[in-house]
């Protein structure tokens, strides 16, 4: 079974996230052996650009980039791997209350491409920088955006027979 | 006296509707003569709003949503799924319960890989492979069977262990069908791998370097054959992996050529894993002690297993309740198949259906 | 007026003949196909399946012929018809024995190679007139393809002429005593096949109708009865390189023992047999590979041929120098051949050297 506690390695990912961040004024914590750090989103685009060059950390790939409703706010959270010290993170950035912007990894990470899409198509989340937003799942002209908590299981329109 | 002829690019549509796009899947090609100048692949033919349903039905109900992802490693999605509730919730499952889920899952490879075996030699114009490949799935299917009772959508693996036990005859039956699952990848390899025909549709093409494979978050055999040494099962160890020795095929150039050979040498690999589950399993229950409604505590957990396509994983946001707050699964075909655009830059349209084939993608975990 | 009757009869006796080959050949592909794919073909439709094909021309007969709007009505309808009957024209010369031969030209060589290039334009008016961009890629494909191999296949053909001296099908088998043209012409039986191979678009050149790539190629929009026209021309087309491949290399119906017709068949069908096999075996070569393959390896490899047959013919060297001389020939050339095709891989790439990731190397 997967560890429930962060081991050494992790701890020692976290001292080094702090210092290399620090400009950044991350909060990091833990939920179960995951190193989580919040950010704020002006900071995304710099702090993942350093995140992915800066030799200690070396998180070049995006494993998951997802997106959570949590009410009034969205939450983009990145999770992040690095294949050359075998370490992971997790970037979590609130967006403000209203707002569904934030700027695009996709030119950092080219696999961030269709999860950011995806985002857009289902929650409505615009990502700055990205080369071609457009839905990716839902058909052309799908009203609203399906994952958010505000969109009933059953659909909008009643479904005939 | 001729000059530059000025020609347009044709737009072929290879549609949703087509032999070989491995399920409903579209790919938009802007083609100049015979090559391919630009590929837009769509998708969401098949999307059923998976994350949105399991926001709304309990932990136990939603185990065969995910076995209708990624259809053809039905038993590898179940146990991403336990594994993510698993860690949530601290339960640790039984020994034998462990060891069966290994056999399953890798037995459920073996499958995957025969029918991603077939599939690529018919993308490429031979219909032999497919039966040969078959026969050898057959086989395991039936064994499968044996123990969940269908062949597809098994809905067995559940959070804490097994939904029953194997059947008496299932360790007897495995250790016969062994030895002839391991002649018939062999004939299999004879059958294809040196073709030379073969290795001109597939040597040297769609190669894709190790740095960009990370890059675009290819993962599973499509990262492994850009030499890339990334193996879940290595690297972040689940289940009883750990107790186990096997080798991990890589490639050297990233080629169709070399997606192709580390499948077919992960075949071999997950025989030899298998083989030795079964020695080492030990009786016991095969599922923990469960309370009767699964309400993890709030908290939040992603894992990864590693599927026949790649890395699979379970984000999952619990907010107390008995049903999941927010369910993202991180499913490889998904990821795999941004890369396309890039790698059929410069093809042949003959070739599309290769490189599409060698990607191995399931369109069911593609659209969710 | 009896030449005239006797004419129509051997005319008639031909066609039927291929008729009933035709149905004979769809029944045999799909058992030989089968039992090397180790299941059995159909058994369903009578004992063993004989009457499949049969079964499949009634459907096929019976299906309604769609004709999609924007197709050119004139050179739709006329497509299948054009690609058919070249296919059938070629059986009129071609003799199954010494005596049994519609009508053995003198020309009957240069008459085969004229009425056989027209097929390629049945394929053409089918592809283009469907209004259809699969049928079109199909279309410059396919004659893409039929029109690089033509030469290759008639300078093959022509190599055994020169040994014959004689344009006649008739008289090339009977100067094939006692060594048939096989021995003295290795490289051009190679030619012959492969190129005949690539003309019938058959396994491993059929990828003007690759059913997993363009749908069906030119016949993308054909149904019905249209359609099996061109089927039948395929199977007629594949029963006529056959023949002619046992005409021209194996000495035709010569043999002991055996009557003459029946030898013909018997080495007409081992090659159907052949070629059966070859579309269960290998996968498909894509178009550029495929006219790189006629243009720089064939199309060489056919005029070197001629001139080994002309320097042999010239210095009336003794048989075995050109046997030797042609078969070296053969063994040169597939050697870079190979490389082309596979050398990339071969070296590099031999499984036992694959990198594999110990348990030590991999926990970080």
């Amino acid at each position: 079974m997967d560890a429930r506690e962060p081991g050494d390695k992790q701890r020692a990912l976290a001292q080094v996230v702090e210092r290399v961040l620090a400009a950044f004024h991350p909060q990091s914590g833990t939920i179960l052996d995951e190193l989580v750090i919040s950010l704020t989103p002006q900071a995304v685009k710099s702090a993942c650009q350093l995140a992915r060059d800066d030799p200690e950390l070396a998180f070049d790939y995006l494993r998951c980039l997802s997106v959570v409703d949590l009410g009034n706010t969205l939450q983009v959270v990145y999770h992040l791997y690095s294949t050359r010290h075998r370490h992971k993170m997790v970037i979590k950035v609130a967006l403000p209350p209203g707002e569904r912007r934030i700027s695009s990894v996709t030119p950092l990470w080219p696999g961030a491409d269709w999860h950011e899409r995806e985002a857009y198509d289902l929650f409505g989340v615009t990502f700055e920088g990205h080369p071609k937003l457009k839905p990716l799942l839902l058909w052309e002209g799908f009203p609203g955006h399906p994952l958010l908590k505000s969109y009933p299981v059953s659909g909008l329109e009643e479904v005939p027979g | 006296m001729i000059g530059r002829l000025d020609t347009v690019d044709m737009m072929v549509n290879m549609g949703p509707q087509h032999p070989s796009t491995h399920g409903v899947f579209r790919m938009v090609l802007t083609v100049d003569g015979e090559r391919i100048v630009a590929a837009e692949p769509v998708i969401g033919y098949l999307h059923r709003g998976v994350e949105k349903l399991c926001e709304n039905l309990t932990y136990r109900q939603i185990v065969p949503l995910f076995d209708r992802m990624d259809y053809l490693a039905d038993y590898n999605n179940e146990l991403g799924l336990a594994l993510a509730l698993e860690k949530l919730m601290g339960i640790q499952p039984p020994r034998r319960a462990e060891f069966i889920r290994v056999i399953l899952c890798e037995l459920t490879r073996i499958t995957s890989h025969m029918m991603f075996y077939g599939s690529f030699g018919s993308d490429a114009g031979v219909t032999t492979p497919f039966i040969y490949a078959f026969r050898q799935r057959e086989e395991v299917q039936q064994v499968l069977e044996s123990v969940s009772g269908v062949r597809m959508m098994p809905n067995y693996i559940r959070v804490g262990g097994l939904r029953e036990d194997v059947p008496a005859d299932f360790s007897e039956r495995l250790s016969k069908l062994l030895p002839k699952l391991r002649q018939g990848i062999e004939e299999c390899d004879d059958l294809l791998t040196r073709n030379e025909i073969m290795l001109a549709r597939s040597a040297g093409l769609a190669a894709i370097s190790g740095k960009e494979a990370i890059a675009y978050g290819l993962s599973g055999p499509n990262l492994r054959a850009s030499g890339v040494a990334e193996d879940i099962r290595r690297t972040q160890p689940y289940s009883i992996y750990p107790e186990l020795e096997f080798d991990v095929p890589l490639g050297q150039n990233g080629d169709i050529w070399d997606r192709y050979c580390i499948r077919l040498e992960e075949m071999r690999q997950s025989v030899k894993i298998v083989e030795q589950c079964l020695e080492k399993m030990p009786d016991g229950p095969t599922m923990a002690e469960m309370p009767k409604a699964l309400r993890p505590p709030p908290g939040e957990v992603y894992v990864c297993a590693e599927n026949p396509r790649g890395d699979f994983g379970v984000y999952l946001v619990s907010q107390g309740g008995d049903k999941p707050y927010r369910l993202k699964v991180r499913a490889p075909s998904f990821c795999n198949l941004m890369v396309l655009e890039r790698l059929l830059k410069g093809c042949y349209v003959a070739d599309c259906v290769l490189v599409l084939g060698s990607l191995d993608i399931v369109l069911g975990e593609v659209d969710r | 007026m009896n030449w005239v009757v006797e004419l129509v009869l051997r005319v008639v006796a031909v066609l039927a003949f291929l008729v009933l080959t035709v149905l004979f050949l769809i029944w045999l592909e799909r058992k030989v196909l089968g039992r090397i794919q180790m299941r059995m073909g159909p058994m369903r439709t009578a004992p063993y399946g004989v009457l499949q094909p049969v079964a499949d021309a009634l459907k096929l007969m019976t299906k309604e012929g769609l004709r999609p709007q924007g197709a050119d009505t004139w050179v739709y309808h006329l497509g299948p018809v054009v690609a058919v009957l070249p296919a059938l024209l070629v059986w009129v010369t071609i003799p199954f024995t010494g005596s049994l031969v519609v009508q053995d030209m003198r020309l009957g060589a240069f008459y085969i190679v004229a009425v056989s290039g027209v097929s390629v334009v049945g394929m053409v008016m089918a592809g283009w007139s469907s209004n259809n961009k699969y049928a079109l890629l199909g279309a410059a494909r396919s004659a893409a393809q039929m029109i690089s191999y033509e030469l290759p296949l008639v300078l093959a053909l022509l190599g055994v002429v020169m040994l014959a001296q004689s344009l006649s099908l008739g008289d090339i088998v009977a100067q094939q005593s006692p060594w048939p043209y096989l021995l003295l012409q290795p490289l051009g039986f190679a030619l012959f096949l492969v190129a005949g191979l690539a003309e019938l678009a058959r396994n491993p050149f059929d990828i003007y109708h690759a059913d997993t790539e363009i749908v069906g190629g030119p016949f993308v929009e054909y149904s019905g009865i249209r359609w099996a026209l061109f089927f039948m021309a395929e199977y007629v087309n594949l029963f006529a390189i056959c023949a002619l491949a046992s005409l021209l290399f194996l000495g035709g119906w010569k043999g002991p023992l055996l009557p003459p017709i029946l030898w013909f068949l018997v080495k007409t069908y081992a090659f159907v047999f052949f070629i059966i096999w070859l579309r269960a075996a290998l996968p498909r070569l894509r178009i550029d590979q495929l006219m790189t393959l006629a243009w720089r390896y064939l199309v060489p490899l056919a005029f070197a041929n001629i001139l080994l047959n002309a320097f042999y013919l010239y210095f009336e060297l003794p048989a075995w120098t050109l046997s030797l001389a042609s078969l070296a020939l053969l063994g040169v050339a597939v050697v870079p051949l190979y490389r082309h095709w596979s050398g990339r891989a071969v070296v590099k790439a031999r499984l036992a050297d694959r990198v594999g990731m110990s348990k030590a190397e991999s926990q970080a």
